[in-house]
């Protein structure tokens, strides 16, 4: 997201990066907070890794046919019963080995990407949406309209996530992984709501806002045009990060049996499949476990380099 | 400070009351229903199904039911499970001291192991046990903690034998320790890197170069000086961290086998027994809001700045 619109504004101007700022043309212009983080990202070697990590998950996500041809829901009990990983095998079906119910561990790993990416990313983009929203609406027009809005936040704040959700999911019969999203969405809002109106309270005070208001531009145009782009940075911060949290959860649902359920191919689901044979096939486990950190710490360390680009008051 | 403390005293109460009927909602106002669940797959007679829940008060409008059951908690009745007839105030009693214990062993390992790693990284930033903090810290906290449950369970059970992997009597410190570790790590990194962050940015103050030069011995500029300012947003994580311990222990009571909280209310859900889920979901909301006033008030404490009238 943030990359893209940065993208824009590099290209603008990427002929001469570094005469800008020496002598430069007469428009010398100065670098926008969009394009000063592209430019520091571009550097910097934990976000060039993490990015082509998730661009890998996002590839397998979306075409997990080019990475195995075998199915993740094949089971041959009597040929495959927890044979061993064959390490040399390179992408092939016994490469990592088969599960207790003689299914290929790697084709469920390349599988199960898709849920945990797309309970990743679903449940950031509702909740940056919803949250950015009523925190705006609350930091924008104060009195009571902020009280009630605040105390919304406090009282869905105030109920743990992870419990929440389980209450929320084990009312579910069916549990896609729509259904995953929409549940951690609404339980998940309240911190980007929280970050987004203490934004918007410190925009709202500009000159440009004052001087928008005094052209007579309508409250839509001045909350769209000047607040939002302005207030992004730190919501943006905040979604970043909270988007391995969230991948997280859904592994920790599923493996507690209230996430996705089978036949969903889900590495949470896997580790709880695992679980039986920790003692004597411990690879049933393992394998899906560290697929989960990876992923995780893929995006936590692409969100620790878009705030160290966005905000490098933090650093 | 009284009067803060009565303000903040009543604003918790819509809070609590907020939270609670949220969950209430979410437990009885979405589809399941416990009775159903009570007779299980056998044909059952409706009249009998809408007597047993006109006698439980399910027959009532939502709300009505949320009043009735808060009237009860107000005099201390937690209600009584459909299915077992067990009040749930025994299973509430059975099951709190053991996730207490559990809480406070891994709040008490994060304080002190995720303080004192962040103290030697922040102290020398951008040195080699600097790195090696930040990227251990971000390898835990990337593991969710099943994961780190499950690793932990293997290599220290069953690999070299050195604990049992599971508790069975949760009154012993030494078997609750590793699960202790578990639940305590994700919060421990995060302590570990705001003290080390929030040190390292502190180390460049204005008033760590006047006590310098005022030639104040090194132990009084960072225990007094240093450690007290850097401790602010520790302290805020802190706060919030416990109700999170205390629900994070439904992961780690499963894997390890601790009859807690966790446990309960996890299988409560599974049960649709909602006054139970309802109780224990209660409780740790108050235990949330208890803390963060606290921290709150801790940062009178720490920083003379803040005072509240």
């Amino acid at each position: 997201m943030p990359e893209k619109t940065a993208e824009k504004h590099v290209t603008d101007k990427a002929p001469a990066p570094g005469a800008v700022a020496e002598a430069g043309p007469a428009p010398a212009k100065a670098r926008s907070l969009w394009s000063d983080a592209w430019h520091d990202l571009r550097r910097n070697p934990m976000f060039l890794v993490s990015s082509a990590l998730i661009a890998l998950l996002l590839v397998m996500t979306f075409a997990p046919g080019l990475f195995t041809s075998a199915s993740p829901r094949d089971a041959d009990l009597a040929e495959h019963y927890l044979q061993p990983p064959n390490w040399g095998h390179f992408f092939a079906p016994d490469w990592l080995g088969y599960d207790g119910q003689g299914r290929s561990i790697y084709a469920r790993i390349v599988y199960g990407a898709r849920a945990s990416i797309l309970v990743g990313v679903g449940v950031t983009v509702l909740v940056t949406i919803l949250g950015t929203f009523i925190g705006m609406i609350a930091g924008y027009f104060g009195g009571w309209i902020d009280s009630l809005l605040s105390r919304l936040t406090d009282v869905f704040f105030g109920i743990p996530f992870l419990l929440g959700a389980l209450v929320v999911l084990t009312t579910f019969e069916n549990r896609t992984v729509w259904v995953v999203i929409l549940a951690l969405a609404f339980l998940g809002w309240t911190q980007i709501a929280r970050v987004a109106r203490g934004a918007v309270i410190t925009v709202k005070q500009a000159d440009y806002v004052v001087a928008a208001k005094a052209l007579g531009a309508s409250t839509g145009r001045i909350l769209m045009k000047h607040i939002l782009p302005n207030a992004l940075a730190p919501i943006i911060v905040v979604a970043t990060i909270a988007l391995g949290g969230y991948i997280a959860a859904e592994a920790t649902l599923s493996f507690l049996g209230v996430g996705l359920a089978e036949p969903a191919v889900s590495w949470g689901l896997d580790v709880s499949t695992g679980r039986e044979q920790l003692r004597n096939a411990p690879f049933t486990l393992i394998i899906p476990s560290v697929m989960v950190s990876i992923t995780v710490l893929s995006f936590l360390m692409f969100g620790d380099a878009v705030r160290n680009a966005l905000d490098p008051k933090l650093r | 400070m009284g009067r803060y403390v009565a303000r903040r005293l009543l604003q918790m109460i819509p809070v609590f009351i907020g939270s609670t009927l949220l969950i209430f909602l979410m437990m009885y106002a979405l589809p399941g229903d416990p009775v159903r669940a009570l007779m299980g797959d056998q044909a059952f007679d409706p009249a009998v199904v809408a007597n047993i829940r006109k006698d439980l008060g399910l027959d009532q409008p939502i709300l009505q039911q949320y009043a009735n059951y808060l009237g009860g908690l107000f005099q201390g009745d937690f209600g009584t499970e459909i299915g077992s007839q067990r009040p749930v105030a025994d299973i509430i009693a059975d099951a709190f001291p053991v996730t207490i214990r559990l809480t406070l062993f891994a709040f008490a390992f994060t304080v002190f192991v995720g303080v004192g790693l962040g103290i030697v990284a922040g102290l020398r930033p951008d040195t080699l046990q600097d790195r090696g903090l930040l990227t251990l810290t971000l390898v835990l906290i990337s593991m969710p903690s099943f994961v780190l449950g499950f690793l932990m369970q293997y290599l220290f059970a069953f690999q070299w034998q050195l604990t049992t992997p599971t508790v069975r009597d949760s009154m012993n410190f030494g078997e609750l320790m590793l699960p202790a570790i578990v639940l305590g790590s994700l919060s421990l990194a995060y302590v570990a890197r705001l003290t080390r962050t929030s040190m390292a940015e502190n180390l460049r103050a204005d008033y760590m170069r006047t006590a310098v030069a005022k030639g104040l011995p090194k132990r009084r500029i960072v225990g007094v000086h240093l450690m007290r300012n850097s401790l602010i947003p520790v302290v805020t994580f802190l706060g919030t961290d416990i109700g999170n311990l205390m629900t994070g222990a439904i992961v780690t009571e499963g894997i390890f086998n601790v009859k807690g909280v966790g446990n309960a209310i996890y299988e409560a859900l599974i049960r649709r027994e909602g006054a139970t889920v309802v109780g224990i979901a209660s409780l740790i909301v108050l235990v949330y809001l208890a803390t963060s006033l606290l921290v709150d008030l801790l940062y009178a404490v720490l920083d003379p700045r803040i005072r509240y009238a």
